[in-house]
């Protein structure tokens, strides 16, 4: 009997170049490699500069998402003009791309999105893999039971040079969430509940296996929104073991395999999922049938409460941490003790890697269908990828946001970082699907409060923080 | 200060707020650039110039605008510091400014990672010795601190000295100048051995 093992140290294992060893880093063998515009123009200058070529092209996949407009009436050449720098970035791109033969979903290609949505909606993050990309949020992957994280820009030129990286072997953190989710309750609310639990630093070092029947009871698109947020609770990665809804999930994509290929591939990724009687270095639980919808009331993602719930009094926050926590409720002009549900809002965004998908658009246009939104508030609607948004134009979901009065938009990461002009305006609050309530990341000054696309659209019509289950009832 | 890499003498900065995430270290409005230059004005900018513009107002008691810290280029920050997004143009805003090493409780992964890359020395201290430093950087903001890589140790202003631990790879590059790609680029054999035992399953070019 082989010694039992866990899904990250059989990914692991499998990709060893060279193993760790007495001071020297394991060189990890990377299968697939990730570009977009702002993480990657250093790297190819450090390659230009040394006269390397790209190893492999035909496993590096770059896409144009984090600068782009979202406004369909702005084209290349307007963008020209209103944002030389970010326009010259995607220029860039699209230069070194050529140069060196990678595939490149530029403006205007069906294919293109959010490097995150992409990947798996295209079959090309598959299990067992490891997967990077110079952007936290690789973490996303490992939804598909993918050993996917995110690098620096030195670290994007050693993948693209070597295909490798040098890595010491992180420890594995189970989180465990059982039960089943209550109505109106969904990945996000998990997500918020374990960071909330785990402290935003509280996975550093580590690599998330969720497990449990609330996670296996989620499609696939929540578990990617789940292991998404795994870098908010300080973990680089976040995995999910592969099972059949993984597999009918990637059968039949553009990038996966087919045919023996497929049947060989499924047979390869059934022995995945960690071994009975594997350890992990830690584990926590977390009771999923007790969760409620989760929002954020401060400026990092861990400071998050059940939606009826209130922001904590000073005396229950450890005394060292008081100063932060100030600090935060300044910056959200919030007080101890104050109830979210009913604050008054200014924006509602829908979109980002973490909520953007198909059936975020869903549960979003559920609560939307045949419902206004509030008087004097912007909603804005950003699907993750190009083929999200056709697939929602098709099938009627675009109608409904606009039938509410909800702006319709190109897909990318808009507000999310607010690097394109979508952006709050200083001392604007906005309910927000998106994974990052830090100061001024929706736009200097403004305020956000994370939550799941259920809460985002009940908030729309009511332009305040709101409780979808009081909407739906 | 002294200009040595592996051991060097300054004053700190104190930035005693726990969670500093990248976005705050450098917004994303300067993630525009394809070089790593001018990116010092970035820094924290959103904390440092009135409406985060630094061609705007200074803002008074935010530490960098703090005549007595003017010259530190040790910062001393609160936990887990760097946490969020993994720009590296992090770190290469903190060199860009003068900073030489940070001093926390803890460090993101990323961050620390990116930092070590680019010669920002991540100091891990116990919270006793982060308390210690706080308190003695806001008695005088004259106290000096020695950080030793060779030797692994931090000398304390009060006396005495505390070691602290840094990835012993990215401590050897820094010590000896080695170049991490260049590490890398020399395993060109067993890399093109693994890829022939490992064929991908993968063709990016076939979507
Ligand atoms: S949507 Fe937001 S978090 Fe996701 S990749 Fe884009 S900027 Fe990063």
């Amino acid at each position: 009997m082989n010694q039992p093992r866990t899904l990250f140290e059989k990914i692991w294992r499998r990709h060893l170049v060279a193993a760790e060893t007495e001071g020297l880093p394991a060189t990890l063998y990377v299968d697939l490699h990730l570009v977009h515009e702002v993480t990657s123009p250093q790297a190819f200058t450090e390659l230009a500069e040394r006269g390397l070529p790209v190893r492999r092209p035909d496993l590096t996949l770059a896409t144009m998402d984090h600068s782009t407009p979202t406004d369909p009436s702005i084209d290349d050449a307007r963008l020209r003009v209103i944002d030389p720098e970010g326009s010259a970035q995607l220029e860039q791109l699209a230069t070194n791309c050529e140069r060196h033969g990678i595939p490149l979903y530029a403006m205007g290609d069906e294919r293109r999105g959010i490097v995150h949505v992409i990947g798996p909606e295209l079959g090309a993050t598959q299990p067992g893999m490891t997967v990077v990309c110079g952007d936290s949020h690789t973490s996303t992957h490992g939804a598909v039971g993918a050993l996917a994280f995110g690098i620096g820009t030195s670290e994007v030129g050693h993948v693209l040079a070597t295909q490798c990286l040098l890595q010491h072997r992180p420890k594995t953190y189970e989180v465990r969430v059982d039960g089943r989710l209550q109505e109106g309750v969904v990945a996000k609310d998990i997500i918020l509940a374990v960071i909330a639990r785990l402290g935003i630093g509280g996975g550093t070092g580590h690599v998330f296996e969720y497990t449990g029947e609330a996670i296996r009871t989620l499609d696939m698109e929540g578990r990617m929104t789940v292991c998404n947020m795994s870098i908010e609770g300080g973990a680089r990665a976040g995995l999910i073991a592969p099972d059949e809804v993984t597999f009918s999930y990637l059968e039949g994509r553009p990038m996966a395999p087919a045919g023996d290929a497929w049947e060989a591939a499924v047979d390869d990724w059934r022995s995945l999922p960690t071994d009975d009687g594997a350890a992990y270095d830690r584990t926590t639980t977390l009771d999923g049938s007790a969760l409620e919808p989760m929002v954020t009331y401060g400026t990092n993602p861990g400071m998050a409460i059940p939606i009826a719930g209130a922001v904590p009094e000073d005396d229950a926050i450890e005394p060292e941490k008081r100063a932060s926590f100030r600090k935060a409720l300044d910056y959200m002009a919030l007080e101890p003790g104050q109830q979210l549900q009913g604050k008054p809002i200014d924006v509602v965004f829908v979109g980002s890697c973490t909520n953007s998908r198909y059936s975020d658009l869903v549960a979003a246009a559920n609560v939307l269908r045949g419902r206004k939104v509030a008087d004097g508030l912007r909603v804005l609607i950003v699907p993750g990828s190009d083929a999200v948004k056709r697939q929602a134009e098709r099938d009627g979901l675009a109608q409904v946001f606009v039938d509410a009065g909800a702006e319709w938009r190109e897909a990318g990461c808009s507000m999310c970082l607010a690097m394109n002009g979508d952006q709050l305006a200083p001392g604007q609050y906005a309910v927000s699907t998106s994974n990052r309530n830090f100061e001024g990341r929706q736009g200097a000054g403004g305020r956000t409060f994370l939550a799941s696309p259920l809460t985002a659209a009940a908030s729309a019509i009511t332009g305040r923080v709101t409780d979808v289950r009081e909407v739906l009832s | 200060m002294s200009t040595n890499l592996t051991r060097f003498t300054g004053t700190m900065a104190p930035l005693p707020i726990q969670n500093v995430d990248t976005d705050q270290i450098i917004p994303a409005s300067y993630l525009k650039v394809t070089d790593r230059s001018g990116l010092a004005s970035g820094l924290f900018s959103r904390w440092r110039y009135r409406d985060g513009d630094p061609e705007g107002e200074p803002i008074a008691d935010f530490v960098l605008n703090r005549a007595e810290h003017g010259d530190a280029r040790i910062l001393l920050a609160g936990d887990n510091f760097g946490c969020g997004s993994s720009r590296e143009h992090a770190p290469w805003a903190l060199v860009g400014y003068g900073f030489r090493a940070v001093i926390s409780t803890s460090f993101a992964d990323i961050f620390r990672s990116n930092a070590l890359k680019n010669g920002l020395l991540v100091v891990p201290v116990t919270e006793e010795v982060s308390a210690s430093l706080f308190d003695a950087v806001a008695a005088d903001p004259t106290a000096e601190v020695t950080i030793d890589l060779e030797a692994q140790t931090l000398s304390l202003p009060a006396g005495g000295e505390t070691n602290f631990e840094v990835d012993p790879f990215a401590r050897r590059c820094l010590l000896d100048g080695t170049d991490q790609l260049g590490y890398l680029l020399n395993q060109a054999p067993a890399i093109q051995a693994f890829e022939t035992a490992h064929p991908a399953r993968l063709d990016t070019r076939s979507g």
